[in-house]
């Protein structure tokens, strides 16, 4: 059953960051196809953390984060739903005195950037935090940083999408993809066909593959988060946690599960991943460790996902310099559900001025061949352009 | 008798998981062949639940316990005890996760884990539930839980109880609430007695299955007490506890709708296997109609897609003890032929035997006992389904009908059902008759959910037995 459609813009991959491009290209008036090998949201975009956070994130990152986070607080009329977001603060931990020096040192570091972040310590912080373990000594809150439910907002970006007349089409998974004639030509599952003057790479952890299919090798490398979810517990943790250094994260969401996440579960296939006993005994550790208060607490279920990393913990955003027309957008590194809405918006900027609003050079596709080369540093006025365009 | 293995009996360390009817004639065949397979068992004491044992120091008789199968509990029971001490027996213990070739397991010990070369799985059976206005007011339970409340806690589950869904259970539990003393107000099934009818043939190629049936319907009806048959049940009424049962003496016509007082109610639709470890295993499923449930591919003696891994028991598919026993049997069996041992024909020419018959037995009562068709299409927006995360039918007819979802992980991850305490195990069934109902779709196209660890709740702070690593955890939040 051979199908032919042309498109302005063609996007592989449905999570939040392909969803987020679909939305913001049909603002512009492109037309656009969204294909989704699975279901939309249904990967690391939708099985995450959850964590809203700019604290903590290289500082090349920021510009494209604080774009995000002005994005998030809109959240409801992007995605059609509010997706429990709520800006909870974030409070990352520090178990010893390196630590809160290395937090003091961010913060210096991020200071251009209005996280507005509070260091914490000694008595004041354990008033305001009397459930944490005695090992933790202070730690930085970032007020407006805070969490949502990837689970909804994820596919209500797509569903979003789909209603501003994007072209979406589930379980089609893009077989081979090329581009000649100054266009790119997919051969899809279900026997579909399609011609696009412009394609965006949003395929997540498989996004090297789509980059292969241009030839292009990048060492992008799936890594697969371990996360627990505790039966419903009276209301405590009033903010998401993180530790300096790494270690467990978690937040208590309104219905009074707590969601914590920690180590790495391992690949069942090429699709799915499964929490793994090692560190599902390391995270139980940790969490009775550092929140004592959830001794005896139920987990109900542990659960993991596929997510792209790189080893610089960077992503790979940008257009590809030389097939000219495709734009990448994959391997964020465990950290890409509250840069989603930004990147779509980045994506349509590339797309549609080839400009992108905030610096995104760092993410540049180049840094991984064999020539050294250096990203651009980010301009100081880079806060600004980032506040500007609310 | 025995003959002496071909592989070093070190390299052969078979587990049991349940001591149920399958899991002891298990572990009972690798013991008479010289294996000392470990038993793993939630319960204090081994029996199942079919055969769940009282408590020490209670009073009742096996025979008001169990009916006519209180022989067989109690051989069930001396067997569980001999075996015992000849096994490596872990009662009280849960297998909460499962790895490659490594059970995880919880017990008031704390945590440990458990590597095996031949796994036999005979985990057993829970109530199949069809939710119904009211059924999740105090004093409304389900079929087993109302023969646990009195096998095992030796109470009754109220004074004046009504019994209602289908299945052959409810006869059973009917008769022994009124053994007990219990004034049992109705017993009301949905199925009609049309069918049960015509699974007489079926059910005449085991005349004892078919005797049982009658004896306790008779029996009950002897006493006085209301047998109705092809009922709906409406709702269960009452503020803090059930009061009454609302139901229609002919499903369909609410000119017969009648209303029995109660102070409680046990319901269920037969039952459904336990398949939580064979999923994390990787076992392959696929489904089955008769169960109108995925189950795992099992061949003629219960091995699985995994050469290493085998299913037994209603934990497989249900049949009931007596072929449960034969199940168990014959994945023992097997996994001797595994490690070496020379197979007796004539036990395995026999054991297929019994449970062919048993099979047919057992396909007349599923005709006897059907679920209720219309339960999907009458079902009311409000009626919460998923108990765990009260989630109710019109949130899950929104998801497919907005959404356009039409598979039950993606239902899960929409719509919060399946996520709560039991991970689908008590409303999973129900969610997908009605997802695939109103997706018009055959059930067999909406999936079923994906195990993930823990099978059961996993408490936080026990203390674990591998050693603590001092790695920092690597963060991915989102």
């Amino acid at each position: 059953m051979a199908e032919q459609v042309t498109v302005d813009v063609a996007i592989v991959g449905g999570g939040i960051m392909g969803a987020s491009a679909a939305l913001f290209l049909r603002r512009l008036g492109y037309s656009v196809l969204l294909l989704e090998a699975s279901l939309c949201g249904s990967k690391a975009s939708g099985v995450n953390y959850g964590g809203v956070r700019r604290q903590g994130r290289q500082l090349v990152q920021l510009p494209l984060s604080q774009r995000a986070h002005a994005l998030w607080q809109d959240i409801r009329r992007l995605a059609g739903i509010d997706g429990e977001y709520v800006r909870s603060g974030h409070l990352k931990l520090a178990r010893t005195a390196a630590d809160m020096d290395e937090l003091e040192h961010y913060r210096q570091l991020s200071q251009d950037f209005d996280l507005d972040l509070r260091m914490l310590a000694g008595s004041d912080f354990r008033r305001r935090f009397p459930w944490l373990g005695n090992e933790v000594i202070g730690g930085s809150l970032c007020p407006d940083d805070g969490h949502a439910n990837p689970r909804l907002v994820s596919p209500a970006l797509a569903q979003a999408a789909r209603a501003a007349g994007a072209d979406i089409r589930e379980q089609t998974r893009v077989l081979q993809a090329g581009h000649s004639d100054g266009a790119f030509h997919l051969v899809c599952a279900h026997g579909l066909r399609v011609r696009a003057l412009r394609l965006l790479n949003c395929a997540g952890a498989w996004g090297h593959e789509i980059a292969w299919m241009f030839g292009r090798r990048v060492p992008e490398s799936a890594m697969h988060p371990l996360m627990m979810v505790t039966e419903p517990l009276p209301l405590f943790m009033h903010v998401s946690l993180g530790m300096q250094g790494g270690g467990i994260y978690a937040r208590q969401v309104d219905r009074g599960n707590c969601v914590i996440g920690g180590g790495r579960g391992y690949a069942l296939d090429a699709q799915f991943a499964r929490p793994g006993a090692r560190d599902i005994d390391a995270l139980l550790r940790e969490t009775s460790r550092l929140i004592p208060v959830l001794k005896g607490a139920q987990v109900i279920r542990f659960w993991s996902g596929c997510e792209g990393e790189f080893e610089d913990g960077n992503p790979v955003l940008g257009p590809d310099d030389r097939v000219p027309g495709l734009f990448h957008a994959f391997g964020f590194c465990g950290a890409g559900f509250q840069l989603g809405p930004a990147v779509g918006e980045v994506l349509a900027d590339l797309v549609h001025t080839g400009q992108a609003r905030v610096p995104i050079s760092a993410f540049d596709i180049r840094r991984f061949e064999a020539q050294p080369w250096q990203p651009e540093p980010i301009p100081t006025t880079a806060r600004q352009r980032g506040q500007e365009q609310k | 008798m025995n003959t002496p293995p071909l592989v070093a009996p070190g390299a052969v360390r078979p587990v049991i998981v349940g001591a149920g009817p399958a899991g002891l004639a298990a572990a009972q065949t690798l013991l008479a062949h010289g294996l000392r397979p470990v038993l793993i068992d939630e319960a204090l004491k081994s029996g199942g639940q079919i055969y769940r044992r009282a408590p020490d120091g209670m009073q009742r008789s096996a025979k008001a316990l169990y009916g006519f199968d209180h022989r067989r509990a109690q051989e069930a029971h001396q067997l569980g005890d001999r075996l015992a001490d000849q096994l490596d027996y872990r009662p009280q213990t849960l297998v909460w996760n499962a790895e490659g070739q490594t059970l995880f397991l919880q017990s008031p010990d704390g945590l440990d884990s458990l590597s095996f070369s031949h796994l036999i799985l005979a985990t057993g059976a829970t109530d199949r539930i069809l939710p119904f206005p009211g059924w999740l007011l105090p004093g409304v339970f389900t079929l087993g839980g109302a023969q646990v409340a009195l096998k095992y806690q030796g109470c009754a589950i109220g004074r004046e109880v009504v019994l209602a869904g289908t299945g052959p259970l409810l006869y059973l539990v009917a008769w022994q609430y009124a053994k007990a003393g219990a004034r049992v107000a109705a017993v009301l099934d949905t199925s009609r007695r049309f069918n049960q009818m015509r699974a007489l043939p079926g059910l005449a190629s085991n005349p004892g299955l078919l005797a049982k049936g009658l004896w306790y319907a008779a029996w009950l009806r002897a006493h006085g007490i209301a047998l109705h048959a092809g009922v709906r049940l409406v709702k269960a009424q009452g503020e803090s506890r059930v009061r009454s049962l609302l139901w229609e003496a002919r499903a369909g016509d609410p000119l017969t709708l009648r209303e029995t007082a109660c102070d409680a109610v046990g319901f269920a639709y037969g039952l459904r296997s336990e398949t939580q470890l064979a999923g994390l295993l990787g076992c392959t499923f696929q489904f089955d109609a008769r169960a109108r449930a995925w189950l795992p591919v099992r061949d003629a003696v219960g091995r699985t897609s995994r050469a290493d891994v085998f299913v037994a028991g209603d934990g497989a598919g249900i049949e009931g003890a007596d072929a449960a026993g034969i199940r168990g049997e014959q994945a023992a069996l097997a996994v001797l032929a595994d490690a070496g041992f020379a197979p007796n024909l004539r036990t395995i020419k026999r054991c297929a035997n019994q449970r062919q018959h048993l099979a047919r037995a057992r396909r007349a009562l599923d005709h006897a006992f059907p679920l209720p068709q219309e339960w999907a299409a009458q079902a009311e927006d409000s009626l919460v389904v998923c108990r765990c995360e009260e989630i109710t039918v019109g949130k899950i007819r929104q998801a497919v009908r907005e959404g356009g979802v039409r598979e039950m992980n993606r239902i899960k991850a929409l719509t919060r059902v399946g996520m709560g305490r039991c991970q689908g195990r008590m409303c999973g069934l129900a969610a997908a008759e009605l997802v695939a109902f109103a997706a018009g779709a055959d059930i067999r196209e909406v999936g079923y959910l994906r195990s993930q660890p823990p099978v059961k709740p996993l408490t936080v702070g026990l203390v674990g037995s591998a050693p603590a690593s001092n790695q920092e955890m690597e963060t991915a939040d989102g």
